[in-house]
């Protein structure tokens, strides 16, 4: 009998997509699309919470395939939350541009439908399923302003990459399939440990790693994220950089501490690599860039480097010290998505007052738009990881993790991340400098464009996230609590 | 009483100004009245708990940790709310309270420009906040939050309201106003040292777990227990050591992490000037007594030589920059890192003469040049320049402010009687005698050396004094209506000039609340 409470959030969003591409047909005024889609992902969260509450443990279903554990509940959590921030966010800039809207909001929903199924997916297949079902919906929402060259080129880099990453990602599963002679990451995990010394084995480790290294767009495999993430409509942007990433994350935790988990010592190596270049080359990269959303691209990639840090101390730990691990990703994951989702809903609303999206555009918005300015300050020190702002705390589980391991390498990481947080402030601050000590430009515009109100729902987006960041950096305990519970992912079951 | 004991009072210090600020942010923009007085009423409530503590507070014990309170914070990494103060952080916290006071009051009169007092005042309070919480922090992930905290205001005000003539940027071919490159140059000077401190840190809190209760922990007095016990040895304790040294030695500043000093110091506006180097250098020296000395023992001996070589390096180079300069503002920021050398220099020595002698130099320090760059400040307001050399003549064209410079320069060059003569005198007769253990040779040439310091500091001071109090007034001024010390000047200052007086003549306002903590420290860490 298949357990329909476990699976009634990922109903009622295939549900609430298909009621909006219904109601788009019937509907005059498009915008009841988007309330649809507030809604249904509002009412997603219901069996969320009531699953979160009761006192029955792990639910599987499929035979082990599918499984809502604490991990599942608090990933699925974070999605569901991203996915309402970026709804709001969309509302007002997909009705000013004439956007096909019911179109939009169905994309965007079954893409949020490919990270709760993802959050719960234990074998190879539902992963694949699950990734594939976050990207394709993107491939074609990056391009969706289709009069912009930069967003069909966004679009079609996205769209090529993500092909490629898709086919290493299935090329490796093959090969594991093929050694392990199962596809669950339990029944995977129990004979992998045998597998170490195996070419073939090793090979197919490295593919799934590099096809979830573009989903997470780690350097080397980050090409397509700053050509993207500038040309695709800003929502869609945010929510590349905050929920796609995220499933790329939630993929990897699975992948890693489930199914490889006795193979630590192959994977953590590159992983090592992975981490170094991902923070350093994006750090450098981000230093030159006059686009405020280039800018926020550069910097995803370098907070990808930062989650990744936590793997590395996998081979050298015991359970206790994965649990740690995977809760200190988690920690960061859910940190991060609040602050780069605050900072995306203010490129919304600060691009359309300063008439422009580059950091030289921005300045002087101190004095025409101060409580932007505040919250310019609030988000970009905030992913700088200075305290009180959430972002300190991110940093403190990762570096906790890293330096608790009793391994050199470990350390070696921690002190290259060390250094490029202090050069990521440079980028972040360049930002606020511009907002609140540079003279307003002759560029700017009138001043009923640039003193109107923000959006309702945009300022009740930025109001969302802005709130978890100030009151997470003085009470950390309130995503501890939640990012705790997904110890259990590594604890083996 | 119990509950202002129980960590009541110390919290409602802490926090009371940063909730200022935001009732400050919800005040109307246009109400100055409302804004100046909220100011006034949030930094005046912490001077009078901190007055009743003063009452309060049980000299005899002055080791143990009073008014303090633990509580849950972040249960998942054990990180603690745990404050406290002992005979050690008690006259700083007092300072900073008073202090970041008296700035508040010498604003009312004195909005740098842009504009706004509403964030102005509130970023005051912001860092009055971070201030004193640094100095109550009993948890390694606390102080870290606090010390941190002190960042972002700083960096607002030296970035918004501070200097705004160009300057060239060293290494570059480009032009940036000052108050730009100053700003980001403190911010990322002070963050690439606290990077490595909060390693240090966590590195502390993973070999603790491995020693008796066997629970890994960021509690700094658990830590001093068992780095006391000899917790923390060998090549790791070297390591954590180091990164400390970073953190706290960029924010002292030591030679030769000093140089975004003079930049910050010249480029903020006069409050910033005054909170920067009144309270802010300290919790970098706070740092080494509170956290690095007491638990890491062992590798502070061996760190001890270099650090008195550094410290008398950053005496004799302060003086000589001192010498060098024509901007009286960057002269006294100069002055501070030869001030601040000394503190390092008794610190070094490991000894309870060294030691209060460097709290006792800090407290000199943070009401002498805080005083400083108050007249500095209000001088560069009315001739419009900093330049020393157009300045002469100041006596008789402001008569209370010249003698109020007077004052605080003679105050400042250590004269027997004022304020800044115990630090220096105490932490050289420390020099004389280190620790046990310690290369005699290496400190009493560093003595020597510092007494060759206190020489140039007397040099530069009085040069200073010479160039711009005494003279006849160029005839530029001539035309001006300079108008003397207002109400609002005089009653920030009379008070810091009132406690240079009392604590140089009567050190032990401050060695009555350290002596016994300090001698309980050095008992504990280095058996003497």
């Amino acid at each position: 009998m298949i357990d329909y409470l476990a699976l009634a959030p990922e109903i009622i969003i295939a549900a609430t997509a298909v009621v909006v591409l219904l109601a788009d047909l019937w509907l005059v005024r498009k915008y009841w699309t988007a309330i649809i889609a507030v809604v249904g992902t509002t009412a997603a969260a219901i069996p969320l919470i009531v699953m979160a509450v009761s006192t029955v443990g792990d639910r599987e279903l499929f035979g082990g395939s599918y499984v809502v554990d604490p991990f599942a509940l608090v990933m699925k959590g974070v999605f569901l939350m991203a996915g309402y921030v970026v709804l709001l966010m969309s509302f007002s800039y997909v009705e000013s541009d004439n956007y096909y809207e019911g179109e939009y909001y169905f994309l965007l929903l079954v893409s949020i439908l490919g990270s709760l199924v993802l959050g719960s997916a234990r074998d190879l297949i539902s992963l694949f399923v699950g990734i594939e079902l976050v990207a394709s919906p993107m491939y074609v929402l990056a391009g969706f302003r289709k009069g912009d060259l930069k967003s069909n080129e966004a679009a079609l880099k996205y769209y090529l990459l993500g092909v490629l990453a898709s086919a290493l990602l299935l090329y490796g599963s093959s090969f594991v399939f093929g050694l392990t002679g199962s596809l669950t990451f339990d029944g995977i995990a129990s004979v992998a440990g045998g597998l170490v010394h195996e070419p073939a084995f090793v090979m197919a480790v490295l593919f799934i790693l590099a096809g979830i290294g573009f989903k997470v767009s780690a350097v080397p495999f980050h090409f397509w994220a700053p050509d993207t993430y500038e040309g695709a409509p800003t929502p869609i942007t945010a929510y590349l950089s905050v929920s796609s990433k995220a499933a790329g994350f939630v993929a990897l935790l699975a992948v890693a501490y489930r199914a490889f988990g006795p193979a630590s010592a192959t994977w953590a190596p590159v992983v090592w690599v992975l981490a170094a270049l991902s923070m350093t080359i994006a750090n450098l990269s981000a230093l030159k860039q006059d686009n405020i959303v280039r800018m926020l691209a550069y910097s995803s990639i370098s907070h990808a480097g930062f989650m990744l840090v936590p793997f590395v101390v996998a081979p050298y730990v015991g359970a206790d010290g994965l649990g740690n691990a995977v809760a200190a990703t988690v920690t960061y994951l859910i940190i991060y998505a609040f602050m780069n989702l605050g900072a995306f809903a203010l490129v919304i609303a600060g691009s359309r007052k300063a008439g422009s999206g580059t950091v030289d555009g921005w300045a002087g918005m101190a004095t025409y738009a101060p409580g932007l300015a505040f919250l310019g300050a609030v988000f970009f020190f905030g992913l700088a990881g200075i305290p009180p702002l959430a972002g300190w705390f991110a940093k403190f589980v990762m570096f906790r993790v890293v330096l608790t391991a009793g391994s050199g390498w470990a350390v070696g990481l921690a002190v290259v991340a060390a250094l490029n947080s202090v050069v990521a402030i440079y980028y972040y601050a360049r930002v606020v400098k511009a907002m609140w000590m540079d003279p307003v430009p002759a560029t700017v515009p009138d001043r009923e464009v640039r003193e109107a109100a923000v959006p309702v729902p945009l300022a009740l987006a930025l109001g969302i996230t802005a709130a978890i960041v100030l009151v997470v950096g003085a009470a950390p305990g309130l995503v501890t609590f939640f990012s705790d519970a997904t110890k259990t992912l590594a604890g083996g079951g | 009483m119990a509950w202002f004991d129980n960590g009541w009072g110390l919290s409602l210090i802490v926090f009371l100004p940063i909730a200022g600020a935001l009732v400050i942010l919800l005040a109307p923009k246009k109400n100055l009245t409302a804004i100046k007085s909220f100011g006034l009423t949030f930094t005046a409530l912490p001077v009078l708990l901190a007055a009743i503590m003063i009452a309060r507070f049980d000299y005899g014990a002055g080791s143990a940790f009073q008014f303090g309170t633990d509580l849950s914070w972040i249960a998942s990494i054990n990180a603690r709310y745990h404050i406290g103060i002992d005979g050690i952080s008690f006259p700083l916290l007092v300072l900073s309270t008073v202090l970041t006071m008296l700035a508040v009051i010498y604003t009312f009169n004195h909005w740098p420009e842009p504009h706004n007092p509403k964030a102005f005042m509130a970023l005051i309070l912001v860092l009055g906040t971070a201030m004193n919480g640094t100095f109550v922090a009993l948890d390694l992930v606390l102080f870290f939050v606090f010390f941190e905290l002190v960042l972002l205001p700083m960096y607002f005000m030296i970035g918004i309201w501070g200097d705004k003539t160009m300057m060239k940027v060293p290494g570059f071919r480009i032009e940036a106003e000052t108050r730009l490159y100053a700003a980001i140059k403190f911010f990322v000077f002070t963050l690439f040292g606290s990077a490595f401190m909060l390693l240090g840190f966590l590195a502390l809190y993973y070999r603790s777990g491995e020693v008796a209760p066997f629970v890994r922990t960021f509690d700094i007095p658990t830590l001093i227990q068992a780095g006391s016990q000899g917790a923390f040895t060998g090549t790791f304790a070297f390591l954590v050591f180091g990164a400390l040294f970073l953190g706290f030695a960029v924010k002292v500043p030591m030679w030769p992490l000093h140089t975004w000093l003079p930049d910050a110091h010249t480029a903020a506006p006069t409050v910033g000037s005054v909170l920067l180097a009144g309270i802010l250098l300290k919790l970098g020296s706070y740092g080494f007594i509170r956290i690095s000395l007491p638990i890491l023992p062992e590798e502070a001996h061996h760190w001890a030589p270099a650090i008195a070589i550094l410290a008398v390096i950053g005496i004799i180079y302060g003086a000589l920059a001192c010498l060098a300069q024509s901007d009286m503002k960057r002269l006294i920021a100069f002055s501070s890192v030869g001030h601040m050398g000394f503190v390092m220099l008794g610190i070094s020595t490991l000894t309870v003469v060294g030691i209060n002698a460097a709290v006792i130099g800090m407290v000199a320090h943070g009401l002498i040049t805080g005083l400083l760059f108050f007249v500095a400040g209000s001088m560069a307001h009315r001739y419009h320049t900093r330049e020393m050399a157009k300045l002469g003549g100041n006596q008789k064209l402001m008569p209370k402010m010249g003698a109020i410079l007077g004052f605080t320069a003679i105050a400042s060059l250590g004269l027997p009687g004022l304020a800044g003569f115990w630090g220096e005198f105490m932490s050289l007769v420390g020099s004389y005698n280190p620790a046990l253990g310690l290369n005699l040779g290496v400190f009493r040439t560093a003595m020597v050396v510092g007494a060759i310091g206190t020489v140039l500091t007397a040099g530069y001071m009085l040069w200073m004094l010479q160039r711009v109090n005494l003279g006849e007034p160029s005839g530029e001024w001539g035309s001006h209506a300079l108008v003397d010390a207002d109400v609002y000047e005089l009653t920030a200052w009379v008070p810091l000039m009132v406690l240079i007086v009392a604590v140089g003549v009567f050190p032990k306002l401050v060695f009555g609340a350290t002596n016994g903590a300090v001698a309980a420290l050095v008992a504990k860490a280095f058996g003497g």
